[in-house]
């Protein structure tokens, strides 16, 4: 296919030359030189065209291939066309070679690699078919004291740390589903944060993952490390939604656009899931699997300033306490609520976020349920293209101990020397349920290498 | 019989009332959805399309094309699309693969029928021909994604629309090609009148705040000598700025030019230091509200920078 392009390609630039000799027989005159003019850019569009197909093989993932291939069909007998009886005679270089796209490609991708069995294409054709391959760095340190009663959930950061690696592959699986995949590699283990196939030709507008995901539940628990505005995470999900890990299980998930008003958006996510996230559910037999449930509402109030609401409910079960196990349910119910402001015309500038979350958990345990609450509220703000600075003041209930309550605050200074690294400042204040406060200085350093796809907003 | 006539005429109009409903909705079921990326696209899907498409831009013609935020409100529009537009060429890789993923629309998927990569249809330019690293900036491997501001293109990209419109509502392609061959004659007329306001000007230097000009400038023979920008997406540094007012002065370049969306301290700092004329030009429709064409595009940047180039002699 793409050796017939080129030599299509080839054929159109050697006719170019012989147009023009025609052109400079002695009766040329300037409506002949329209016509070739005419007809020399006619050639130069159509070796443009052959540059963009060419472009459009070489780069398009192999699901998108044979639905692009029935638009070739309208030019190609022109092409031919050209070539016959055409008798090449010494190739002048046009203004644009038309094979500055393949050269690109192979010089790019190492010309003496050659990968077999893929029936002639090049190795760099073998590599457009590779998922985008990214890795984000994660480096933490902090310092100042930070010693944490025993029932406490929130533990201090080790003084340096290469906090976490994620590794992500993602890539378009055919033409009906892509696949994603982030592997988090810690200073000692491995684990898989989120491998999941997702569905996006379903009838119907339904949208569904299977695999190990994040869970719907609310915000934060759906952001990975590298994209929360804070070194930490807030201490209602230390507390309440299982921490840095948070709601992270194997299973299956739906989400669907509901019908609403003009300009409302309304999503409805269900979830069902093994049972195992973290300290939050527990599973001792295949029937204890949890359930997720998000709705969630979204409305633009200006072009520049949106609000985002989200309710979620999750429900699974936990085997009590270590003094005393059992099988008991875990409810949670959470409340969410983004404000966002972002002036188009400054966009890259300056831009504010709010965000809060609340969240009620309802943990059956001996020998008493414990019902706790456990808020966050955080503001961030966007003071120039490479700066951003934020606060967030924090207070939860632990949900084994639901009359313990711990709170904080925190404020954070982020720099950004390029969109591809970020380097993080920030000042946390806890005062534990026991009356113990921490005073901590923690500093991140986030790094990230290849194509890292784009998160959901 | 009065009675009958009557009533068999009541029914005719009832009849042709119906039908003609049912006609007008058939109509209207029809209309191709197209929904693009940016404004440029749209207005160039507009003039093809003309009343038989419905068109809308998810970004603003005043907005960086590369930082949009995927708003669930453009997901709406999306899950309703009959055909995605997009620049290509990894401009829109921050934040449109998502909102096609969550869209729950199988006919736009990336190689679906619906998914459309208007840079195949385009000369590109500045494609690298070495190894590409972040060294660089955050360039873009497969090319310069700002390839609209040449008519040129302009006509292969409605070309390229025209056709798959007519793939995709095959009881239309002649009204489609119609429409296609009214705006190359439109586009011919208007590309005289530019080509001769910019003809005085061949060969003269500017400098652009980002790499977004260059398709306009290798068409209308202008040289760009420099960027604002130090590398491709970072923002203007002393050094790199000392240095380009440094080059400026020996090349005697008294134009720069920036995109609407971008920070007007450093260019105006420039500006004063090499006399050069500081000029907020348009890389897409809809950058300035009067500016609601393909050709109002280039008939607005055009008078800007030929008479920017007429007062700097």
């Amino acid at each position: 296919m793409k050796k017939t392009i080129l030599a299509a390609g080839a054929m159109l630039v050697f006719s170019i030359p012989i147009s023009a000799q025609q052109a400079s027989s002695p009766d040329a005159n300037a409506q002949n030189t329209a016509a070739l003019e005419q007809k020399i850019r006619d050639l130069e569009d159509r070796v443009i065209a052959l540059e963009g197909k060419l472009r459009t093989i070489e780069s398009q993932q192999s699901a998108a291939t044979p639905a692009q291939t029935p638009e070739t069909k309208g030019q190609t007998p022109p092409a031919a066309e050209a070539q016959a009886g055409t008798q090449p005679t010494a190739p002048t270089v046009p203004a644009q070679p038309p094979s500055t796209a393949t050269q690109a490609g192979i010089a790019g991708n190492g010309g003496a690699e050659q990968v077999p069995g893929l029936g002639g294409a090049s190795a760099s054709a073998a590599k457009a078919l590779n998922p985008d391959i990214s890795v984000i760095g994660d480096f933490i340190g902090s310092a100042g004291g930070n010693t944490p009663p025993p029932l406490a959930t929130l533990q201090p950061f080790p003084s340096l740390a290469m906090h976490e690696s994620e590794i992500g592959l993602q890539a378009i699986i055919d033409p009906y589903a892509r696949g994603d995949f982030f592997i988090s590699f810690g200073e000692e283990g491995v684990e898989l944060e989120e491998g999941y196939i997702t569905f996006t030709a379903l009838p119907a507008g339904f949208v569904a993952k299977v695999g190990k995901m994040r869970s719907a539940f609310g915000k934060v628990n759906l952001m990975h490390n590298h994209v929360l505005p804070w070194v930490d995470r807030p201490l209602m999900t230390t507390n309440l939604v299982g921490g840095e890990d948070g709601i992270d299980d194997a299973g299956l998930s739906i989400q669907r656009i509901l019908p609403a008003p003009k300009g409302i958006f309304l999503e409805a996510t269900g979830q069902l899931f093994r049972g195992d996230s973290s300290d939050v559910f527990q599973a001792q037999q295949h029937s204890d699997v949890s359930t997720v449930a998000h709705l969630r509402g979204y409305r633009d109030i200006t072009e520049s300033t949106n609000l985002d609401l989200g309710f979620s409910y999750a429900r699974g079960h936990n085997n009590g306490t270590a003094a005393q196990p059992g099988n008991f349910i875990t409810q949670l119910y959470g409340i969410d609520a983004t404000l966002r402001w972002k002036p188009l015309r400054r966009s890259i500038y300056h831009s504010f976020v709010g965000r809060s979350e609340l969240v009620w958990s309802q943990r059956e345990q001996f020998p008493s349920e414990q019902k706790a609450f456990g808020f966050y509220t955080s503001g961030d703000y966007q003071l120039g293209r490479r700066w951003f600075t934020g606060v967030r003041y924090d207070w939860s209930d632990r949900s084994r101990y639901a009359n313990l309550t711990d709170k904080g605050v925190a404020a954070t200074l982020t720099y950004w020397p390029s969109e591809f690294s970020q380097i993080r400042g920030q000042y946390r204040f806890t005062h534990y349920a026991e009356n113990r406060d921490a005073n901590e200085l923690l500093m991140q350093l986030i790094f990230s290498l290849g194509a890292h796809g784009a998160h959901p907003f | 019989m009065v009675i009958q006539s009557t009533s068999s005429f009541l029914w005719k109009i009832a009849a042709a009332v119906v039908s003609l409903a049912l006609f007008a909705g058939a109509a209207e079921a029809k209309k191709l959805n197209v929904i693009t990326a940016t404004t440029d696209m749209a207005a160039l899907a507009a003039e093809v399309g003309g009343d038989h498409i419905s068109v809308e831009s998810l970004a603003k013609g005043y907005q960086d094309p590369h930082f949009v935020e995927p708003k669930p409100s453009f997901l709406l529009k999306l899950r309703q699309a009959d055909l995605l537009i997009t620049v290509g060429l990894q401009l829109e890789i921050g934040w449109l693969p998502p909102l096609i993923t969550q869209s729950g629309n199988a006919r736009i998927q990336v190689g679906a029928q619906g998914y459309l990569d208007a840079s195949q249809f385009a000369e590109i330019l500045d494609i690298p021909t070495g190894p590409v690293t972040r060294a660089m900036g955050d360039v873009h491997p497969l090319g310069n994604p700002h390839y609209w501001l040449d008519p040129d293109n302009g006509r292969r990209i409605a070309r390229g629309f025209a056709q798959k419109f007519g793939e995709l509502d095959p009881t239309d392609v002649a009204y489609f090609q119609q429409r296609l061959q009214d705006f190359d004659k439109r586009l011919s007329a208007a590309e005289q009148k530019w080509d001769a306001a910019m003809a005085p000007f061949k060969g003269r230097k500017l400098v652009t705040y980002h790499n977004s000009f260059p398709n306009f400038a290798k068409h209308y023979h202008l040289n760009v000598i420099g960027y604002v920008e130090p590398r491709p997406g970072i923002p203007p540094t002393p050094s790199h700025t000392i240095e380009l007012i440094g080059l400026m002065k020996r090349e005697a370049c008294k134009l720069v030019l920036v995109e609407p969306y971008f920070d007007l301290k450093t260019p105006k700092s420039i500006g004063s230091a090499t006399g050069a004329q500081v000029v907020v030009y348009l890389p897409s429709v809809g950058g300035e509200k009067q500016v609601t064409n393909y050709f109002e595009l280039f008939d607005y940047d055009i008078n800007l920078i030929t008479k920017a180039f007429q007062s700097a002699q």
